[in-house]
Order: C-alpha cells, then structure tokens, then sequence
C-alpha cells in the first residue's frame, strides 16, 4: 500500500534529535516506523505518522525542513525468503528500491516493511498480483 | 562605436596633460573653496602650487567616509547653493547620509560619462533604454537616466519594482538596453519565463549592471534569461554615481573615464600606491567636479587596474570588478574573501535564506573556512542525495566567486543565534596576535 512518510533535516548536534522528538512528544505523534540517513554533518529521519500532514506542518512551524513522499509498505511472513520474494516481483517489473526500512512486530510474526521505489503505484500494482501482503500506518 | 573616441581613445600623454591640467584646477578651487581640503593640506604643508606633476598627487591628504561624515550635510561642497542644482544622497557609516551635490556642469559631465558607457553596450540615438534602478536620492536611477538623454535614446524611467509591469514595458516598447542591479535583472529573467516568454520574443540586446557585487553563473542566468549581452557600470555617490567606469564589449575590465577620474590603487595598511595589476583599494580624485570635488578618496572598493591596451580601441586605463570592501575583508589562505560576495552567492539559490554565518579557523598551519546557511522554510527534502547535491551546487557558486574552497554547512531554519541589531556574519577564531 501506498503510505505517506515524513522525512526531516535534521543536523548533527548533540542534542538535535532530542529537539526533534520533544516536538513530536509534545503533539503527541507517534512514530510508527522511522529509519535516519545519516552522513557527517546531518540526517534525514524518515518516518511513518498516523496524521502525516499535521506532523509535517508542526515540524515545519518549529523550524525544520520536513516533507511528504511516498513509500510502499509490505507485510512480510518474518522468515527466510521473505524479503526475497517482494525484492523479486519487483525486479521482474524492472522496478528499483531505493531504500528500506523495517519494523518487526514479533507478536503475528511478521515484519513490516517501508520501501522507497522507483514507480509506487507500479509497485503496489505487481506486488498485489504476486499476492504479497501490504501494509500501511495502521498496520503496526 | 564609441562616444567620444578624442578622449576615450587619446594616446597616454595627451591624457596625462588633460588630467595634470583638471587635476591643478580642482586641487586650486577645492582648496580656496572647502575649508576641510584647506586645513588638511595646510597641516601637510602642501599648496596648490605644489602640484607640477600628476606623481605629485602623492602630496595630497586622502579623504575618506569619516571626513564626510565629519562635514555633514554640505560642508565639503565647492560652489555656493545657488549653483547647486541637484543633490543626491547615499547611507553613510555613522548613520548620517553622504550628501552630494551637483552643478549643471557636474550633470552635464556626468550625462557624458554615462553616455560613453552606454555607447559601450551599443546604445545609440534609436536605442530604447529601460531603467530599473530605483529613482530618488540613489543615483542608479537618474544617473542611467541622464547618460541615455545624453545621447538622444528613447528613456523609459520604470524605478525597480512591479516586475509583472516591467515587463510588459519591456515587450510593449521593444525596449533594446535594460539597466538595473544584477540581482534584478534576474528576477526580471524569471518573471519572463514564469509568463512564457522567450528571450527572442523581447527586443533587448543589452544590459547594463551595477551596484552590487554578482557572480559569472548569475551574469549566465540573465545574458541567458534575457537573451543579451551584459555589461558592468561601476560608480558611487560620493564620486559622482554610476558611469566612473564601465565595461566594453571584450568584456575586459571596465574603462575609467580618465579624463573626468584620476585612479590610483593603494595598499590600505601603508596606504603606499600600488602598481598596476596589484589588488588594492581604489583611490578616485574628481577632475572637472565643481559641486564637491573629491581628492584622493578611498573607496574602500577592493580591485586592480589594467593600463593595457583594450581590444576595443579604448585607451583609457581599465579597473577589474569589485572584490569587496576593505571593512569587512577577509584573508584566508592567502585570498581576500568579503562577507558580501559570499551573500550574492547566497541570493542565488531559493533554496536558502539570507541567515548564515561564516567561520574561519586554523587546523595544521591552514586556515579552514567554513559556511553555515540556513534552509528556506517548507523546502521538501526527501533525501541525502538532494541535500548533497544543493550543498555542492553552493560550494561550486562559492568556488566561482571567492577563487577558493568554502565548506557548506546546511542548517533548518531558525537554528542560528538572531542578533538585535547588526548581525555578527563572521566568527574568526585564528589567533594570528
């Protein structure tokens, strides 16, 4: 499924990220899913939020630089080959990821995965024709 | 063509004797005339008569801004009120404006000067001229003004601002030559290709720029935008105003009017002259000004000068662009850097705000040199990628402007300290005591 996620600038200072999650406490946002990017001198933490516009807008009023894309979120048996069959349909469908993050949630054994992929809707498209399970901000 | 090839084009000598004949008059009217220029001459037991030659200008005081200031509002002029027919007025250091004031004969020489430079940019009698410097006490506006009168052109007297307006003038009047600030004419090249249109579909050939220092990838955005050639004006107030010099078509410096400008280069610790093609503040000693004649003024304007033959068949003496000021000049690795430069590279990318903050520090005997910019508000970033490639598009911009590395340092908006009052851009922590 197609899931909107939240990416923000965040610089490397001590402290920095704390900020962050302070803003995020404070609105009472829960982060779902989130992954940071990281090189010398910043970040980019990437997240999923059940309200993804509201979360963009508080951030941006307290002075990050926060947007919106969008992800491909798949649920995964959390076993071997598991990944494998998801990364395969989409190469068939000459389709390239980007980046991936995952969230286990140990109790279904399964494993929730955010993928970033060249062609979303493509990829929704052949990953729901190999009958492989999608998920969203609500699946977690 | 050339607007005045006697002067523009007269051999060395004959524009030595032009200018030690104007430089005598001036030096003699300002000293009977301006208190100010009497005492400081009287204190370096110097007279009028003592100038036989041009090198004896080095006899002469220097003035300065704090002079200026020292004889606000009109204490340095030349001629009483009567004769004064215009005055002009930049923001001066101590809060105060430099007032300037002209006489008929100063319009008329300037109007020459301006003229000579706009025939530089091929402004002729059918030329269209379309000024976008701001009217009023600033003189980009009148002065570009008088220089297109000057020479018969058609003059449209837009002001800046109102871009959507400027622009229908532009393709209404098939206006042929634009004057304005580099940073204007760009957002007069994005307004046009906001509304769809081309360059061709404009009738401009030429632009004529100053006031402000811009960079080649800002000079190839408008020359591109616009679809023109684009040619540097330099000027200031207190000498007289846009029109001192002005760049030609080899785009090779540009052209002093020499027989109006007698132009040295100092050093500005020793205040020793420099020789021709050593960086250095620009001095400027009006010739022929009645109004408030000027001698020996430090500019504070960083360049060097070319007295090489230009291909154009101009002989007069060329001065390279502006590097910066000496206020706020910076050395590092052994190359002036200016805070205003690196804030016209900033102004280039919408990406950016106009906080940012330098930092200059020594690791290993190098000196490291660093800017922290801070990011427009809303701007989407998706990923490292985006962020790596703004942050070398600007380090590239940097390079281009300064001649040397600068490490970017991208930071949200909102992070770095805000100040009250004058906002402290640079934090020098090398101890070179």
């Amino acid at each position: 499924m197609i899931v909107k996620q939240v990416s923000v600038f965040v610089e490397n200072t001590v402290g920095r990220l704390a900020d962050l999650t302070k803003i995020l406490t404070d609105n009472n946002i829960d982060l779902k899913a989130s992954t940071i990017a990281e090189t010398v001198d910043f970040g980019i933490l990437r997240c999923i939020v059940e309200e993804p516009e509201k979360t963009v807008k508080i951030l941006v009023e307290n002075g990050f630089s926060a947007s919106i894309s969008e992800v491909t979120g798949v649920s995964l048996e959390d076993k071997p080959g598991g990944l494998h069959k998801v990364l395969a349909v989409l190469a068939e469908a000459g389709i390239a990821v980007n980046y991936i993050y995952s969230t286990i949630k140990s109790a279904e054994g399964k494993a929730i995965i955010m993928m970033k992929t060249s062609d979303a809707a493509k990829a929704e498209e052949v990953l729901k024709a190999s009958g492989v399970e999608l998920a969203g901000a609500d699946s977690f | 063509m050339i607007w005045n090839e006697k002067m523009e084009c007269a051999d060395r000598d004959t524009m030595r004797s032009v200018q030690l004949e104007k430089l005598k008059k001036t030096v003699k009217h300002a000293y009977d005339n301006v208190s100010h220029y009497r005492n400081k001459m009287d204190e370096a037991g110097v007279k009028p008569e003592d100038i036989k030659s041009l090198d004896d200008i080095t006899k002469l005081p220097f003035i300065t801004k704090e002079d200026i200031a020292a004889n606000y509002p009109t204490g340095l002029f030349a001629e009483p009120m009567k004769d004064i027919v215009r005055i002009h007025a930049s923001s001066g250091t101590t809060g105060k404006p430099k007032i300037v004031g002209y006489t008929r004969n100063d319009l008329d020489l300037w109007g020459e000067c301006v003229a000579r430079g706009m025939t530089m940019a091929g402004a002729s009698q059918e030329s269209v001229v379309h000024v976008s410097y701001g009217y009023g006490l600033f003189t980009g506006g009148m002065g570009a003004h008088l220089g297109a009168e000057t020479i018969g052109a058609t003059v449209i007297p837009m002001s800046s601002g109102n871009t959507q307006k400027q622009i229908t003038f532009l393709q209404d009047m098939k206006s042929d030559i634009l004057c304005c600030t580099p940073s204007y004419a760009l957002t007069i090249a994005e307004g046009v290709k906001k509304v769809g249109i081309k360059p061709e579909e404009l009738n401009l050939s030429a632009g004529i720029f100053g006031a402000e220092p811009w960079t080649q990838s800002m000079r190839d955005k408008i020359e591109e935008g616009l679809g023109i050639r684009a040619y540097d004006i330099y000027g200031l107030s207190e000498i007289m105003g846009p029109g001192v010099s002005m760049s030609c078509e080899e785009n090779a410096g540009m052209h002093v009017q020499e027989d109006y400008f007698y132009v040295e280069i100092i050093d500005p610790d020793t205040l020793e002259v420099l020789p021709d093609g050593e960086k250095g503040e620009l001095v400027i000693t009006t010739l022929g000004k009645e109004g408030m004649p000027m001698i020996r003024y430090r500019t504070r304007d960083i360049c060097y000068l070319m007295r090489d033959k230009c291909a154009c068949g101009r002989t007069t003496v060329r001065m390279s662009r502006v590097f910066g000021r000496t206020d706020d000049m910076l050395i590092i690795r052994g190359v002036n850097v200016f805070p205003s430069q690196v804030e016209t590279v900033i102004a280039e990318f919408k990406e950016l705000t106009m906080n940012y903050k330098l930092y200059v520090g020594r690791e290993n005997n190098t000196d490291t040199f660093e800017l922290a910019v801070e990011l427009a508000e809303g701007l989407a970033i998706e990923d490292i990628a985006f962020v790596e490639a703004l942050r070398g598009r600007i380090e590239h911009a940097l390079r281009d402007m300064l001649g040397i590395g600068c490490k970017v340092k991208l930071l949200n908006e909102g992070t770095l300290p805000r100040s009250e009052g004058k906002a402290v851009r640079v934090e020098d922590t090398r101890n070179l005591g």
